[in-house]
């Protein structure tokens, strides 16, 4: 399957996640949300495929991680989005001077390198936390699959 | 039926038996079945849920969130290691890589030498090891290692590394490389299909959902009640349920954060401040490289070469050591291990079913730089390992990533990626060497893992310097025995689930000798 298919395929699906019914957060709030689909599909570039049935895919998939944690990793979790989410705290700690939703890749990637190299070790933490909740939260997904020859697990008889 | 889940329980219990056993995992299995088997009435507390084959659907979006502690993404207190343990009937055994070793004998002669555990031979504790090899299927993989683990014999070879095969606790196998996922197919001997279902058919009880909480003595400091509360449905918060276990005697086998976290929750004397202190890792990092051929390595039997050579270049006291085998490549886990973001780990990802992959488990616990880690509490009472990482360590980290580099390059890759933030795919070992010597060795940037606990109650001879005995027996609560991967007072320097077994199938029938 190539490219385009593979998405064109996420469309079809993306409707019957509508006809399945609306998903109810349990970890992560509308706010938290929006910061999400700004940074996720930097995250994930090259493997999340454009479209909202694959960000809701995604963004469902990293509530679900995050509530499988402890109730004190969460709480750590809620002030990581909050750093994110309040602008100055957001502008002194990421360098993102835009609101999310009008902060271009380039911005979000240099945001992310930040923190991903940074001498300060809660920042390389908070970098961690983001990518092994966004990879956890796309690889555990079926739809994520194809693009990297995983068959899925066997079919026993 | 004696088998609960007591995120179902709609009022507080009380249990009365002869012992009380925290934990289901290697150690809580066995001392459950040997225990039981002497006629005491025996109970199991477990944090997690019962599932059995019939759950184990083999994809990793379920088992991470039910089957390990913390959704498989444990860390330590500075989130610079990421710890895979058990959370379910069955502790980790029902989610390892089914890897059995006996106790390397320069461990055993060390905690002779150093903690006085004389009774500690290879000829004492052989009959043991026999003993549960048997009972569990150990032997070595009687068939061809998957092409994951074959780089390993193969660069291994090139190099006259010597390299063998892995002994496994499995019988009937079908070779599908879901071992950390649960095994669908029973064929896994672990302690959910073994020990435990011979200890309920002895008239045991299992409690699940069950969060031990704290012991309780009385004014003569001998245990009497374990204090536990009822999880909810998703093991994430209490309920208001409350259980209490009353017994004469109680085995702590909740794993080496665990058990030591209890501890630190009760009343109970620790004159020198060890509990918790002494918790041991084998630090472990990781190595990819592309082949050039299909390695596929999510499928088949996950760990079947390994090579003790680097255990042993020096002697245990000197640099680091470290035992090299081979990790499944499962999306998930793949994904979140290995090093970079968006482009960068798409195309990693995207060469999945060409990676191959070799970790490098560093034998902590043997130099006075490397005095493991401390497990404390949160301000919720839950336990958290505090591992900072010495030179001495990094060192061992540094030199393991170049071998495995050696390794994969002598197997025939393309291209080898050490994980390191600073690093990317290498196409020549020179180039590998050049990077690797300058990487700046500090968590967060390289990829630290751990699959092993151990430690925290560590045993010897001397209450100075030990929380437990030999006998795994407490040394200042008459009733209560440490049976778990906390009871070493080092690594061990091998996948540490046989030396549970074999210690605490000895520990367990010395105390069943006593209860008697």
């Amino acid at each position: 399957m190539n490219r385009r298919q593979w998405i064109g395929s996420g469309v079809a699906a993306a409707a019957l996640l509508v006809v399945a019914g609306a998903y109810r957060f349990r970890a992560l709030s509308e706010s938290d949300r929006d910061i999400l689909a700004a940074i996720g599909p930097v995250m994930l570039a090259g493997s999340l495929p454009q479209g909202d049935d694959a960000m809701r895919a995604f963004v469902e998939g990293f509530d679900k991680a995050v509530a499988g944690l402890t109730p004190s990793v969460q709480a750590e979790i809620a002030q990581l989005f909050t750093i994110l989410r309040v602008p100055p705290l957001r502008m002194l700690a990421t360098g993102v001077m835009r609101p999310w939703h009008l902060a271009d890749g380039e911005e979000i990637a240099r945001f992310l390198n930040r923190w991903r190299y940074s001498n300060i070790i809660q920042l390389r933490s908070a970098y961690d936390a983001l990518h092994q909740l966004s990879h956890g939260a796309w690889y555990g997904n079926p739809r994520s699959w194809p693009q990297t020859g995983y068959p899925g697990p066997p079919k026993l008889s | 039926m004696n088998i609960y889940d007591a995120s179902h329980f709609d009022s507080d219990k009380t249990f009365d038996v002869d012992v009380a056993i925290v934990g289901t995992g290697a150690g809580g299995g066995t001392s459950a079945e040997i225990l039981s088997h002497a006629g005491l009435r025996v109970l199991m507390v477990e944090e997690g849920p019962y599932w059995t084959a019939a759950d184990f659907k083999m994809l990793e979006s379920r088992s991470y969130p039910n089957l390990y502690q913390e959704s498989a993404a444990r860390k330590t207190k500075d989130k610079g290691i990421n710890i895979l343990q058990g959370r379910a009937v069955g502790g980790s055994t029902t989610v390892n890589w089914t890897s059995s070793f006996r106790t390397p004998s320069a461990t055993l002669a060390y905690w002779r030498d150093r903690f006085a555990l004389q009774d500690f031979t290879d000829e004492h504790l052989a009959p043991w090891f026999a003993k549960m090899e048997k009972r569990l299927s150990i032997m070595p993989w009687a068939e061809p290692p998957n092409a994951n683990n074959d780089v390993l014999r193969r660069g291994a070879a090139a190099l006259n590394i010597p390299a063998a095969v892995i002994p496994r606790n499995v019988k009937g196998c079908w070779n599908l490389g879901y071992c950390g996922m649960g095994c669908p197919k029973n064929a896994k001997q672990s302690m959910l299909v073994t020990t435990i279902p011979s200890a309920l058919e002895r008239g045991a009880t299992l409690l699940s959902r069950t969060r031990a909480q704290r012991l309780v003595a009385d004014t003569n400091g001998r245990v009497v009640s374990l204090e536990c509360v009822a999880m909810d449905s998703q093991g994430i918060r209490a309920t208001a349920h409350r259980i209490t276990i009353r017994a004469r005697h109680f085995v702590l086998a909740g794993g080496a954060i665990g058990s030591p976290g209890l501890l630190l929750r009760s009343d109970l004397p620790d004159p020198y401040r060890l509990v918790g202190k002494r918790t041991f890792l084998h630090p472990t990092v990781i190595s990819a490289a592309t082949m050039p051929e299909v390695v596929d390595p999510f499928s088949g039997a996950p760990q079947s070469i390994y090579s003790d050579h680097f255990l042993y270049v020096d002697p245990i006291d000197g640099p680091i050591g470290y035992k090299l085998e081979v990790p499944p490549l499962h999306p998930v886990l793949t994904s979140t291990t290995m090093t970079g973001y968006g482009l960068q780990s798409a195309r990693a990802m995207e060469n999945l079913r060409y990676t191959s992959a070799i970790i490098a488990l560093l034998r902590d616990g043997f130099h006075e730089q490397s005095s493991g880690g401390t497990v404390e509490l949160k301000n919720d009472g839950t336990p958290v390992l505090d591992y900072p990482i010495t030179e001495y360590v990094w060192d061992g980290a540094r030199r393991a990533l170049q071998t495995m580099a050696q390794i994969q390059f002598a197997a025939g890759a393309k291209s080898v990626l050490p994980l390191h933030e600073n690093a990317t795919p290498y196409t020549s070992l020179e180039a590998a060497r050049a990077a690797i010597a300058g990487f700046p060795m500090e968590v967060l940037r390289t990829r630290v893992a751990s699959a092993h606990v151990m430690g925290g109650c560590g045993m010897g001879s001397a209450p100075k310097t030990s929380v437990i005995d030999g006998d795994g027996s407490h040394h200042h609560v008459e009733n209560l025995s440490v049976f778990d991967g906390s009871m070493f007072p080092t690594s061990i320097g091998a996948n540490p689930q046989l030396s549970i077994y074999g210690i605490v199938a000895r520990n367990a029938t010395l105390l069943s000798q006593r209860l008697a």
